[in-house]
Parts: C-alpha cells; sequence; structure tokens
C-alpha cells in the first residue's frame, strides 16, 4: 500500500541517479502492516533488524520511554493534559497535530526544558524527575529544533566535536597547553566526527561554518550532532520542515537508517504525512493539549476524530455519508502537509527561550 | 549504500558557504606580530630612536596585550562583557608585588622572582574570579556586566583598606582598615591608598614579551580545544548547548576564571614596573580602556587587539606635544578609528585592495613565518 503511494508523488529518479523503484526494493521488501523494515543488512556494521513486529522486537525489555499522565499548565492555560506514551527501545514513533496542539511542549518536558505540572516520566526505566537538561542528555535523551540551533560560528567538524566532548577525555591545563594527551585525544575525536559526516555524506562540508550551510545540511548536521552525544532516544522535531520531496524522501531514508545503525529509538514529530505514515510503527494525535487518537498509521489514516482534527468537524461528519468522500480526504491526508483549518501562530513560541 | 544515496547533500549549495576561521593562521600572526614588535621597539631602543618616554612604555605596551586578549576570552570567545577586568589585574598586581617582595629576600635572581610573582598574581586573581564568577554566571548579557563592574569597584575599595609590611625583625605584617603601627616607610609594601610602594622595578620588555607569547599560547590553545569548543558553543546557542550535555555554568565559569588568571599574571608584572602603584589606577576607567582594545581590535579577534592595544597605549604618550588636549586629541582619534574600522564601505574597499595583493603576499609570509611561530610556541610553553 505504502509503496504505490510514494511511488505516485516522488520523482522517478533522485539526484544521485537511483531510481526510486531501487530504493524502494531494499527498503520495502518486508513490508508487514505498513511498517517498515530494513532488510538489506550487508553494508552495515551491525546486524539489520530482523524482527518485523516491534513488539516481538523489544519483547523482554523495558521500554526506552514511558510516559505517564503527563500535564503542564502555563498559568491557567493547560497546554497538556494527560499525556501517555511508551516507545520500544528502537522503535519510530510519531507525534503529530495541528499547529499548537503541545507537540513540541511535550519535547520541551521530556528534555527538562519545562518542569512538567503533572505526570512523570520514565526514560530508560528511571523517573527523570528533579533532572536538568544536562541530566537528560547525559542519561541519553537527544533531541533537535524546530527552529535549527546549530552553533553557527564553529566549522561543522567543531559542531560534532563538540557533542562528543562526553567522549573526550582531557583537562583544561591540557586544553590549555596541548599536551600529548590532548593531541591523542583530538586526533581519536576528529576521526570519529568524520566517520558520522561520512554516514552522512558530508564530509566535504567539515571546514565550512555551520551557519553558512544550505538548509538541508543543517538540519542533518543538527541530527548527527544529537546523534554524537550517544543517545538512546533521539527526538526530532519537525525534521522535514522546509524541505522538498525529494530532500523528504532522503530525510526517510536517513532517519531509517539511524535507527538501524545505531540501534536507538526515535520520536519525531512532523506535519508531513507522507514520513510520518511511512516511517513511523506508532502514532499519536494530539489536539488542544490531549491525545485524540494512538495508534498504528492506516488506523490513524481512518480515525473519524484524526480527520476531524485536521480537516474540521463538518467534513469529518459528511464522511461517513459518502464513499467518495471518504477516499479523497483518506488521499489528501496521505499526500501530506496538511495544515489545521485552526492553526493561528506557528508554535515557536514553545521553544522555551 | 546509504552513503550513496547521502552523497548528493554534501556539494549541494556549498557555493555560498564560509570557511571556518584557520586556527594556524591566526596563531602565526599573532606571534608573528608580537616578535616583529619586539625586535623593532628593541631595535629601536638600542639605537637611540625611541626615547625614553616611550621606552617607558614598553612593559605596560606588553601588559596591556596580555590584558585585552585574556579579556578576549570572556568577550570574544564567552560571548560575555565584562566590565571588571582592571579588577583581576588589581588582585594580580597587589599579591604579586608582595610575593615578589617576601620572596625577593631569599632570592637575588630577579627573572625568577617575577616568575613567581607572576604565578603567584595569576592564582589569587583565579581565586577571585572563582568566588566573584560563582554567584553571577547565573547571570546573562547586560546584568553580568553591570554586576561585574561592581565587582571590580569593590576589589578597589578592599585594595584601598589592606596594609602589608616588614615589622622591625623581618616578619611579614598585615592590617585591615588602619595603617600597620610602629614601621618605618621603606618597610611598607601596600600602604592602603598609596598603594604598592618601595617596589623594586623588575619587569623587563623581554618579561613583557614572554608574557604576551604565553597569553596567545594559552587563549589560542583553549579556543582549539574540546573546553574552547564547549565555551563557543553555549555563546552561539545556549539552548542547543544544554540540549548536547554542556553544563552552561561550569563553561562559562571557567572561561571567566581564565581570564582572571592571565589579567592576574599582567597585573604582576604591571606592578613590578613601578616604584608605586596606587589602588586607584585599576578602576573602572582601566576595565573600559581594555574593554576598548578588544573591541577596537574586533571581539574574538587575537591579532587585532594586539594590535589596538599597542597603538592605544602608546597614542596617549605621542600626543604629548598637545598638552592639555592630550586627552581630546586622543578621544578625537579613537572615534575616528572605529568610524574607520567599522564602516562598511572603507571595509569592502580595504578587503577588495587586500584580495589583490594576496597571492603574492601570502607566498612570503609563508616562507618566513613558520620557523617564528615553533620558536615563539615553545618559548611560551
Amino acid at each position: 500500500m505504502a509503496d504505490k503511494d510514494i511511488r505516485k508523488e516522488m520523482p522517478g529518479v533522485s539526484e544521485t541517479g537511483h531510481t526510486y523503484e531501487n530504493r524502494q526494493e531494499i527498503y520495502y521488501n518486508d513490508n508487514v502492516g505498513g511498517r517498515a523494515v530494513f532488510v538489506d543488512a550487508k553494508e552495515h556494521d551491525q546486524p539489520a533488524v530482523k524482527e518485523s513486529v516491534l513488539q516481538e522486537r523489544d519483547k523482554d525489555k523495558t521500554p526506552i520511554l514511558d510516559v505517564k499522565d503527563l500535564g503542564i499548565d502555563f498559568g491557567g492555560l493547560t497546554a497538556v493534559d494527560s499525556f501517555n506514551l511508551t516507545l520500544g527501545r528502537t522503535e519510530i514513533g510519531g507525534l503529530i497535530g495541528p499547529n499548537g496542539a503541545g507537540k513540541t511542549t511535550i519535547f520541551n518536558m521530556l528534555t527538562k526544558v519545562y518542569e512538567p505540572t503533572r505526570g512523570e516520566i520514565f526514560f530508560n526505566g528511571k523517573s527523570t524527575k528533579g533532572m536538568n537538561t544536562v541530566d537528560i542528555n547525559n542519561a541519553g535523551m537527544a533531541r533537535t529544533f524546530q527552529n535549527i540551533r546549530l552553533f553557527d560560528k564553529l566549522t561543522v567538524e567543531e559542531n560534532i566535536k563538540v557533542a562528543l566532548h562526553h567522549n573526550t577525555d582531557y583537562s583544561l591545563i591540557d586544553g590549555m597547553l596541548h599536551t600529548p594527551k590532548y593531541r591523542h585525544e583530538e586526533f581519536r575525536i576528529r576521526k570519529e566526527a568524520m566517520k558520522y559526516l561520512k554516514i552522512f555524506g558530508m564530509t566535504k562540508t567539515a571546514e565550512y561554518k555551520a551557519g553558512s550551510l544550505p538548509y538541508g545540511a543543517q538540519r542533518r548536521l543538527e541530527i548527527m550532532r544529537a546523534l554524537a552525544t550517544k543517545p538512546k532516544l533521539l527526538l526530532l522535531d519537525e525534521p522535514a520542515a522546509g524541505m522538498n520531496p525529494s530532500e523528504t524522501t532522503e530525510l526517510m531514508n536517513t532517519i531509517r537508517e539511524i535507527r538501524d545503525r545505531f540501534q536507538i529509538a526515535i520520536l519525531l514529530i512532523e506535519h508531513d504525512m507522507n514520513l510520518v505514515m511511512n516511517i513511523c510503527e506508532g502514532i499519536a494525535v494530539l489536539n488542544y493539549g490531549r491525545v485524540i487518537a494512538k495508534g498504528f498509521p492506516e488506523e490513524i489514516q481512518n480515525n473519524p476524530k484524526v480527520i476531524e482534527a485536521y480537516l474540521g468537524k463538518g467534513v469529518g461528519a459528511k464522511k461517513k455519508k459518502t464513499k467518495a468522500n471518504e477516499e479523497e480526504i483518506e488521499e489528501a491526508l496521505k499526500k501530506g502537509k496538511l495544515e489545521s483549518k485552526a492553526s493561528g501562530k506557528p508554535d515557536e513560541r514553545k521553544e522555551g527561550e | 549504500m546509504a552513503d550513496r544515496i547521502l552523497k548528493s547533500i554534501s556539494t549541494r549549495g556549498l557555493k555560498n558557504a564560509v570557511r571556518g576561521s584557520e586556527y594556524k593562521k591566526e596563531a602565526l600572526i599573532s606571534y608573528g606580530l608580537l616578535i616583529a614588535g619586539y625586535i623593532v621597539l628593541q631595535l629601536g631602543a638600542v639605537s637611540g630612536l625611541i626615547g625614553r618616554n616611550l621606552q617607558g612604555q614598553f612593559v605596560p605596551i606588553c601588559v596591556y596585550i596580555s590584558l585585552a586578549i585574556s579579556l578576549n576570552l570572556v568577550v570574544g570567545i564567552s560571548g560575555e562583557l565584562s566590565l571588571g577586568h582592571a579588577g583581576f589585574m588589581a588582585v594580580g598586581c597587589f599579591s604579586g608585588v608582595l610575593v615578589a617582595r617576601v620572596v625577593g629576600l631569599h632570592l637575588g635572581f630577579e627573572p625568577a622572582v617575577v616568575l613567581i610573582a607572576m604565578f603567584f598574581g595569576a592564582v589569587m586573581a583565579a581565586l577571585a574570579g572563582f568566588v566573584i564568577g560563582i554567584p553571577i554566571l547565573g547571570l546573562r548579557g547586560d546584568y553580568l556586566a553591570i554586576v561585574t563592574l561592581a565587582f571590580g569597584e569593590i576589589i578597589v575599595n578592599l585594595m584601598n583598606v589592606i596594609y602589608f609590611g616588614f615589622d622591625g625583625n623581618g616578619h611579614l605584617k598585615f592590617a585591615f582598615n588602619h595603617p600597620i603601627e610602629g614601621i618605618e616607610d621603606n618597610d611598607r609594601i601596600i600602604a592602603g591608598a598609596i598603594g604598592a610602594t618601595g617596589t623594586k622595578t623588575m619587569a623587563t620588555f623581554t618579561m613583557g614579551l614572554l608574557l604576551c607569547l604565553f597569553t596567545v599560547f594559552v587563549v589560542l590553545n583553549l579556543k582549539n580545544s574540546k573546553q574552547g569548543r564547549a565555551i563557543m558553543s553555549i555563546r552561539d546557542n545556549r539552548i542547543a548547548g544544554e540540549s548536547i550535555g554542556l553544563s552552561v555554568r561550569k563553561y562559562k565559569l571557567m572561561a571567566f576564571v581564565t581570564s582572571a588568571a592571565l589579567a592576574g599574571m599582567a597585573g604582576a608584572l604591571y606592578g613590578l614596573n613601578f616604584s608605586t602603584v596606587a589602588p586607584l589606577k585599576f578602576n573602572f576607567n582601566t576595565s573600559v580602556l581594555i574593554l576598548v582594545f578588544v573591541v577596537l581590535g574586533g571581539v574574538g579577534n587575537i591579532w587585532g587587539g594586539i594590535i589596538a592595544a599597542a597603538i592605544l597605549t602608546v597614542l596617549p604618550e605621542a600626543f604629548r606635544q598637545f598638552a592639555d588636549y592630550r586627552m581630546l586629541t586622543y578621544a578625537v582619534v579613537l572615534i575616528l578609528v572605529m568610524i574607520a574600522t567599522y564602516n562598511p564601505t572603507i571595509k569592502s574597499r580595504v578587503s577588495a585592495i587586500w584580495a589583490k595583493l594576496k597571492p603574492v603576499k601570502n607566498k612570503d609570509k609563508d616562507k618566513d613565518k613558520p620557523k617564528k611561530a615553533k620558536k615563539a610556541g615553545k618559548e611560551g610553553a
């Protein structure tokens, strides 16, 4: 099902000369229940995920993220209420909803930019109560931002080296005097940084200032920087924002590639329905700070509540009556980039500055 | 497979991208400037082309260069405005002078005494920076600037009421808020508002050069290390820095304390260059003066700061012929230079001329500078 839809939309040949059909074979030939599974294990250092069903894949393991009744109030306004989520250790989860629904607020609570008013977050089996943003990253959660936040004046390579700081072992004195220990460690992390650049095909950009890179490369660098902190859970806030269809396809492959290569869980916020429906294994839909639907992509696509949230009540009601209309809405949802009718201000203000 | 898919991103749209600053180039220019300046001034002094008045400015020039570079660590690299830099210079100056007097009793070799004094000055200033930094580094921007200003003034006022001296038996005596009774003028080391007095002037131009080289060495190395990168990341984007696990407070404090230590070192050399230095010398004006060097040389630009500090320290001396209008002339020149340096039109013209000259000039530089830089690196260490 998913194969056909993408093929219709995507240009036949990508810039690298690979036909889209080629990629499909690699990424989709064991497509179970709408969940994408990676099979081409030869090119990887680590074995690719074999099991196709998540519940089996993460069997006997505690979930990486377990959120219970999370809620936050800003003054009298309840931004998020009774939010529950469980994410497996190698699962790709999606968080969707109209603008202002509270998606980024949830990310900010997970990373402790905001302290939740209610509820509790268990990360890797431990409660994150009392932790701050830095502790959260040390515990193994890394994120990207809706409006890209890079270290603009540092080079691409330095951006990644900074993120490798946990892994760099020398003191301030070593750093000031450039002792042999410094040289040894710098050599090692430079090699490691280049490894990340190579995985993401950005070796040529290493010496350029991050702020001067093209948009797509900046998004990629931000993901790389988050990955360099060696997280167990990666939070991506609208990774496809501002990308064209071919860039989005590249991104989809990248996200799957990250999961398979690094064996981590990914939770992403996205407005691009095409991306969400194709790579997420579980989706939660938010509206006005509350979860209105949760489930597999195909369940979400057909959920009348979701359609109502995105297209308005009248459309949802009509849907039940005519079958033609139903197909039309479904089509629209798949094609993606649907904005809520009620969308007002962009939720950038929730970035917590 | 994925490598191939993703390769397309790497070269796309890079035409407009800017390459990062080159660490080696910056180091070469900085060390080269310092050593070339030293040689020129020494030759001038030996041949008699440079008068006594200006020769007296050699050590202060070095001290101010060093202060400008160390302040650049806070303003340029850490991105916070500090208006109390002279306070740390004062701590270094007085503790350095004190130690030089005590050590000087037992040690005859002057350069060693100066080095010990500078080391002690650095330690004490770092301590002061640490104590001050802990409560205030949670603040940001303008608020931090104003608090550092206040702390600079507190340090100067504290120095105003501190008394140190030798008693009749050669023991060190300390008094707070009142002069030490019953000691001779010659045995006073630090005497309240009079400041450090009776100091044997031990600072030499060569010591000054070593100080500058060491400061450049430390700051440039730091900039290119794990800690420096973390400091610059937090400057560029605080929230992103926290999200990758960088403790903002820790790294800001690191920059602040290192900067204070280097200022203390410079202060100690400054104190040993004059027989008397009053605490009032280290007031707000001096802090602003150092900030002017940094801004004029370009925030974050090490060698720019070197040039600005050297020229602006010499200018008031060179303007002595204007007598009463000396400082006025200085101010006017400062305004003109500021306008000229940061005028976009002039800037673009200069860079256009520079671009024409570049292919020829670069070759010349590359040939003779690396050797010097290597030497400088060793000396600095």
